[in-house]
């Protein structure tokens, strides 16, 4: 039996356990120095930083895991040793700006599958982005804003303790800064209201998706964007009403969503960035030597892949080793369909009877 | 009486394409018909044979997905692969013993014979075993498969060493117990049929 070309070692759930504290201590270093040992902390946001160091543990468990699984594991590997060969990396890096430009920012292929879920999808990618890249270094002390001593009409913003830019109160840029996260948070809600009308109407979606997996996820982005709205509201048009209650209503939200983070749907977001590295395999495989179908003799594939995936089903204990010495891999898919057919058409002609399965005597 | 399980006998495929077409009516994967029918020339005859997805107990798309984005529902039907998780490498494509999954390039997604889940999770035939007309497909009680045909349903598979078991059956003769599946070759493929153009199965080639 051939050896793995990239073996798993020990226990899978040490391994998880291990590369969650991994990138959960990450965090919490990345935390404590970008905050300049805490300087810059505020420490009304440590419950959002508090689960986001759990979430940062479930990511690292689970994707872990995820790359524990044979096939994901060669793909993580070849992907990475096609993209870095020397002779090509310059090639593969602009290659990957393209790929990345279409497939994560446009997200095309989404549009491809129909209209309303790329409305509902790139409403809601960018809100979560978005509100993502300003949430989180606040949130870590990396970034703080303050007035200048001396101009309390100016605020000027720091990262890591470094100034980075001030801007003037009542300017086009101060009310952009301060309501980011409301344009985030209606971008969101502009994503929800399309993909719940998209799930409540469309029979394809109505007959699989599941609560937990595919509308829990909306229901929490509703509840993180409208409750962070109703912050703004009582500010600027309740003189403040309900403040306090709003405000742990809306953590809530937030930490019960970093805690479901690596655990449910919202997985994919760390997940999808695999469909880059898989491009490059199939870009290789397709300039590479193809391989022929034992049966009909036309290519139907990379032979990178079919010795992959020889490899992998060797792993998981799929064994399709023919008694003749041939594989059954090495059989095209049409091939493989009209093989069944005349099985079956053998089978009945073997045992004597017509191929249409009357009884009759042959 | 049993529940209702889906039933191929793929020698009683007359190659009039209903499936085809029903198959894309179906509200799962509008407009893209899932099914295969594979025309095959024999020296002597043109076999046709519709091929859905047989819903593997132990799927072996699912077991070679990278992504593991396919999964089966609690009721046995190993649905397309989920459209957040898919990252369309094709490893479904090339290993499924069947020859079943589909990769569909523009909106890079393997999609698949779901046994027209939004019909059979309520009840229904799946569309293609509601058209055909000659029962090569069929959607029926057990009883019913063994009261009106002379063979025996099976849906135990050897693919080399690897037996697979499915959820969807194909009528054999009563003495089989499993299909063994070697390479059948037939002599006569189309490079080396004489041009006819009243072949039938050009014909039905060209009409795909």
């Amino acid at each position: 039996m051939r050896q793995p070309e990239f073996p798993v070692r020990g226990s899978d759930t040490a391994h998880a356990f291990g590369w969650g504290l991994l990138v959960a201590s990450a965090l919490i270093a990345a935390i404590s120095v970008g905050s300049r040992g805490l300087k810059d902390f505020d420490p009304a946001l440590v419950s959002y930083a508090g689960a986001s160091v759990f979430a940062a543990f479930g990511i690292g468990y689970r994707y872990s895991m995820w790359l524990r699984r044979p096939p994901t594991r060669m793909y993580w590997y070849r992907g990475w040793q096609l993209f870095m060969k020397p002779q090509h990396l310059l090639g593969n890096i602009m290659h990957l700006a393209s790929i990345f430009w279409n497939n994560i920012f446009l997200q095309r292929f989404i549009e491809k599958r129909s209209r309303m879920r790329w409305t509902a999808h790139w409403f809601l990618a960018w809100g979560c982005l978005l509100a993502a890249a300003v949430t989180f270094p606040l949130s870590f002390g990396w970034v703080r804003f303050e007035t200048a001593r001396d101009n309390q009409e100016i605020y000027s913003a720091f990262m890591f303790g470094i100034p980075v830019g001030s801007f003037r109160l009542g300017t086009v840029v101060a009310e952009l800064t301060f309501n980011i996260l409301d344009i985030a948070a209606v971008m969101v809600l502009i994503g929800v209201f399309f993909a719940f009308w998209r799930r409540g109407r469309d029979r394809d979606a109505r007959s699989v998706q599941q609560f937990s997996n595919d509308l829990m996820p909306l229901i929490l982005l509703f509840a993180i964007s409208i409750t962070g709205l109703f912050l703004t509201a009582s500010t600027h048009l309740m003189h403040g009403l309900h403040y306090v209650f709003l405000s742990q209503l809306h953590a809530i939200t937030v930490i019960f969503t970093l805690l479901y983070l690596p655990f449910g749907k919202f997985f994919h977001i760390f997940q999808r960035p695999a469909q880059l590295g898989v491009d490059f395999y199939k870009k290789a495989g397709a300039e590479g030597e193809q391989a022929f179908c034992a049966r009909c003799g036309e290519a139907y594939g990379s032979r990178m892949q079919m010795e992959d995936l020889k490899a992998v089903q060797a792993e998981i204990g799929i064994r399709y080793q023919m008694a003749d010495g041939t594989h059954y891999q090495d059989v095209c898919p049409p091939c493989r369909r009209k093989n069944l057919a005349l099985a079956q058409d053998g089978l009945w002609k073997a045992h004597g009877m017509d191929v249409r399965g009357m009884g009759k005597e042959l | 009486m049993s529940e209702a399980a889906f039933f191929i006998d793929h020698s009683r495929c007359i190659g009039c394409q209903s499936c085809l077409q029903a198959c894309a009516e179906c509200d799962t994967h509008r407009g893209v018909s899932m099914i295969h029918l594979e025309t095959i020339q024999r020296s002597d005859s043109v076999q046709t044979a519709p091929q859905v997805c047989m819903h593997c107990e132990d799927p072996i798309c699912a077991r070679v997905c990278p992504a593991d984005a396919i999964k089966k529902t609690p009721d046995g039907v190993v649905q397309s692969s989920l459209k957040p998780r898919c990252i369309g490498c094709s490893n479904c494509v090339v290993s499924c013993p069947f020859g079943v999954p589909k990769y569909r390039a523009e909106i890079d997604q393997m999609m698949k014979c779901d046994m027209c889940y939004d019909r059979s999770s309520v009840g229904k035939k799946p569309m293609c075993a509601t058209v055909c007309p000659s029962g090569a497909l069929t959607f029926t009680t057990m009883e019913d498969i063994q009261r009106t045909r002379s063979g025996i349903p099976i849906n135990t598979w050897k693919f080399g060493n690897e037996v697979v078991k499915t959820r969807v059956y194909v009528m054999v003769p009563r003495e089989v117990e499993q299909v063994n599946v070697d390479l059948v070759q037939i002599s006569s493929t189309p490079t080396a049929l004489q041009d006819d153009p009243y072949d039938v199965a050009l014909m039905l080639e060209d009409a795909q």
